[in-house]
Parts: C-alpha cells; structure tokens; sequence
C-alpha cells in the first residue's frame, strides 16, 4: 500500500452517467483497486484499476452517488490523494490457454486491465460483455483490440444480441479453462452456476479502510470470514456464498 | 530545544501518547508491511470476545459528513487466538505498548476474557470495552448504567493482578460523569473515552438504513468536541488517567484533548481514510509543541 498524490489528466463522460478518469503521475500502479480520497467526503472510494502504465492510471466509473458525482465535477489538473497497491486481483496464471471473461457494465473495466495481461501471456481470450442498451456500452474497441472474440450483448437489444451474457453462454458456448467475471452480484451469480468450469469473480462491498485492517468489509465464504478489500475482491467461484 | 513527546499511563512509560484505537488497526501485523509499528506510543488491538465472532452482516460501513457510522459488531478471532498468536507475533515486531481490548456479553465472559489478558505476556494493558449489550440484562450496554459498568470493573479487578485495567466508557449516556465514577469506586485504573455515537443512515433511494444492522457507532472529526467536552468533565472528576478518544484526526487535536485531561490520546476513525495517521501524527507533534510553547507533552496533561 502507497499513499500517492495524482493529476486529473482527463475525467470525461464516455457513457450514460459514465466517465473516464486518467491519473497522471507515477506508475504502474499494483494491486486490483485504488481507494480515491474525494473532498469533502471522509470516507475515501475504492475503484478498480482499468489500465495503468509507467505515468498513468485509468478508472471508469459510474456516477451513482454524492462521492462520484462531486469526482465527475472534478476537472483536469485537479490532485487527488490516492492509496494505491490494494486488493488481490484476477489470477492470470490460473488459465491454462483459454480465457473467458465475462463482464456485466462496468465490471468490463477490470477485465480489460486482466485481458491486457492474459494477451501479453499469449492466452486465447474471449470476452462476453453485456450492458443494459447501447449508450452504456464502454471497451467495445479495447476488447476487439485484445480478444480472439468479442460477443455484446444488451437488455432491449440496441447494440450486439439481445438478452443476457447468460444468453450468449448458451448460443456460443465458448472453449475455456478458466472464466472470470466482474459485474453486477445476480450475473455474477448465473454466471459462476451456469459454467462447470472453474473460475473467479470479483465482488464488490462498502469498504472502511479499503487495506484489510477495519474489518468492515468482512464477507462469510466457504473458507470462513474473508476481508473483500484485502482477502478480494476476486475470489474463486468455490470461495463464494452467494 | 529537544521535545518531550513521553507519558506516564497507568505505571507504563510510553515514548509519546498517540495510539490507534480499538477496532481501527485490526491487531497491527495487518499494517505491519507498510508503516513503522515502533512509532506508535501504543496500539490498542481490535475487541475480543471469548468466542470467535463473524460480527454483522454488510454493509457494515457508513459515510457521513465529518466521519462515518461502523457496525462491524465485534468480529474476532476469540481471545485465546488472541493471547496464543496475535500477541506474540505483534510482541515479537513491537517494543510499545500492546493494549488488549476486551469485550463480553456476561460479567463471567469479561472475568474470564480478563484472566487470560492478564496472563498473556505480551500485553500491557487492559481495556475493557463496556458498550457490548448484556445478554443476561436486558440487552442494554453494561456502559450505560453506573451500576452495571461498576459490576464488571470489580469482577476484572479481581482477576487482574499484574496489569493495569482501563475501562473504555460508552459515550451513549445521560452523565458520563456519573459512571466514570462509579468506575473508579470500583477499583478502574484507567478510562478511555468515548466509544462511537450510535448512529444511521438511511439509503433514500432503496428506503432502507445504508447499514445492514440499522444502526451503528458514529466516529470522526465531528464528535471531537463532544469528546473533548466529556475528557474534560471526567478527567476533573476523577484521580485516575484518563485516554482521550473521539474524532482525534491532527497533532493539534493530541495537544488540545491533552490540554483537557488526557493523559494518551487514541486515533480512531481517521486510521481508516488515512491508514499512515498516527505516523503522521506524531511526526507533527515537535513543531506544534515549538510552537505552543511546550517542552514535554507530560506539562499540559489537564492544565485548564
């Protein structure tokens, strides 16, 4: 864990309520997620990665609540006191040859980051994301960009097949070793119970510290008591009570 | 001129008064990879019950203007990991003060949790959380009668005899005066105040409380003054010392609850949305002191 000082570079809507935000300053950063400190809010937030190099930090996030619409208010040249280096993120190793990720909205942001990784590992990937319509769709060219295939789908059908990942699941029926999945708790859910294979998922909680010590976070899994923020938030598909 | 930042608390000699308080530093080895323990006058490890306890269900955390409301509810390991491992493998990484935080839902289990806190060699002091409900009264917080915080003060007293025995006092009450009182009479050799505000939230768009558990402790920079105002009170009732607790998130605040009685001033919710504050605390103490004109924090203890 750091404690480091960043740059808004660019904080812009890509999406419905969706933004962009690029940090400048010193990379890359390690860890799953970031905890942003957000004047004048006590408590800071945590995001996941979305991308990271040697000056930059990418995040997506969706303005849900007071904490991320005061952030989207935020313009460039803006610092931001940021904890960095938390959470145990996606296993890229667990795959073997063929990955399947599987990310519902948002939760498409983290995988990109393990896609970057599974793609310089010269793994087979292919990535089902599903948005509710089409002006939520984010990554759709980063994904093609690193995949061997891309599926979208969408709730009322304006862009890619209609209906759930779930769906596309069944009609593609993708060759995997190891799946990973990041998005809303009920898909991830369907997903992790429709595919025997093994695989991840990362959860998501309210979080005190964010770095394992405040307790506030605590989820009961198979194994007993585990911190989502420094036990997670990805765990394996057998760890997980839902 | 070098600054004294040392104190003397309950026959301990601490090299400066700042310490982590209960419930925000887990047992300290979880921080131990990224900040220096040893700076720390002391850490006050997280509460223990008798039995290993999960604690609530999330969500467990709640922002709010000025702090944050927590219903963690108590998950631990239970004290015998907590005297078997947690102890000795701080006690091996840090040479200050190792205080055990003690809970129970009987005046049996404190007495108990209590024994075994006295025999284990790595701690140094024990504080005695009275917030816990009391299962065999009612459910009220053994902290929110004077009678009651006074029956489980003795019952540890008794079964303490080689450390010195803080009770940590509930902020929750008509007269917090009153009980500190009744602490002392009943042989305390220290209080630490104040535990959390109870407190919520309510999330508008779901139409339910934020918290899993409706309610929670309040903490943060907004209760200061009210903890500063019942440090105040308590340490000019009693004889015994007092730690300082509640909303501490600066150098100036360790001076300012020392300046109305606290003998050690504990850190608590500030922990959690700036994991390196107590380094940073006590790195800033020198230049406050220079310039408030203090030698030695030991001067200022109660001196208004």
């Amino acid at each position: 864990m750091k404690k480091k000082v960043y740059q808004i570079a660019e904080n812009r809507l890509i999406a419905a309520d969706t933004y962009k935000l690029v940090l400048s300053g010193e990379g890359p950063v390690d860890g799953e997620f970031v905890h942003l400190e957000i004047p004048p809010y006590f408590l800071r937030r945590p995001f996941s990665v979305c991308d990271t190099s040697e000056s930059e930090l990418t995040i997506l996030y969706k303005t849900v609540g007071e904490g991320t619409r005061a952030l989207a208010s935020l313009p460039a040249g803006t610092s931001l006191n940021v904890l960095t280096g938390l959470g145990k993120g996606f296993s890229a190793d667990a795959c073997r040859e063929n990955a399947l990720l599987v990310g519902g909205g948002l939760g498409a942001a983290p995988l990109y980051l393990l896609a970057r990784e599974l793609k310089a590992q010269g793994k087979q990937i292919t990535a089902i994301l599903g948005f509710n319509k089409a002006d939520e769709l984010v990554l759709r060219k980063e994904f093609e960009a690193l995949c061997d295939q891309v599926a979208i789908t969408t709730l009322d059908g304006s862009v890619g097949t209609q209906g759930f990942v779930t769906d596309a699941l069944k009609a593609l029926e993708p060759i995997y070793d190891y799946f990973y999945t990041c998005g809303p708790m009920v898909m991830m859910k369907a997903v992790c119970g429709m595919l025997s294979g093994p695989g991840e998922a990362s959860l998501e909680e309210r979080m005190g510290c964010g770095a394992g010590f405040c307790y506030g976070c605590s989820i009961q899994t198979t194994g007993g008591p585990r911190r989502v923020c420094k036990d997670g938030p990805v765990f394996k598909k057998e760890e997980i009570i839902w | 001129m070098v600054k004294d930042l040392s104190v003397q608390l309950g026959g301990l000699r601490l090299k400066n008064p700042v310490i982590p308080a209960s419930g925000t530093f887990g047992f300290g080895l979880e921080l131990a990879g990224d900040l220096d323990l040893n700076v720390m006058g002391g850490i006050s490890l997280k509460g223990t019950t008798r039995e290993a306890r999960y604690g609530n269900p999330v969500p467990r955390i709640a922002d709010c203007t000025g702090g944050m409301i927590n219903s963690v509810g108590l998950q631990n390991p239970g004290i015998d990991v907590l005297v078997n491992e947690k102890v000795p493998a701080l006690r091996k990484i840090y040479g200050g003060a190792i205080i055990a935080n003690i809970s129970g839902f009987s005046v049996d289990e404190y007495r108990e949790n209590c024994a075994k806190a006295d025999a284990c060699e790595g701690i140094d002091l024990i504080e005695v959380n009275v917030s816990c409900p009391n299962v065999h009264g009612g459910g009220l917080a053994f902290g929110t009668s004077a009678r009651s915080a006074a029956q489980v003060t003795a019952a540890v007293k008794e079964v303490c005899h080689s450390k010195p025995v803080f009770i940590k006092l509930s902020p929750n009450v008509t007269d917090i005066v009153e009980i500190a009182r009744a602490c002392e009479d009943a042989g305390a050799d220290g209080l630490t105040l104040v535990n959390t505000f109870l407190a919520m939230r309510i999330d508008m768009v779901r139409r339910k409380p934020v918290l899993a558990n409706t309610m929670g402790g309040f903490s943060g920079p907004a209760i200061f003054p009210i903890a500063l105002r019942m440090v105040y009170q308590v340490a000019h009732a009693c004889h015994i010392p007092v730690m300082g607790c509640g909303g501490v998130s600066s150098a100036r605040d360790v001076v300012e609850m020392m300046m109305a009685g606290a003998t050690a001033v504990q850190v608590g919710a500030e922990n959690l949305r700036n994991p390196f504050a107590c380094p940073e605390i006590i790195e800033t103490l020198p230049s406050v002191m220079e310039e408030l004109h203090i030698d030695s924090l030991k001067d200022i203890i109660a001196c208004i």
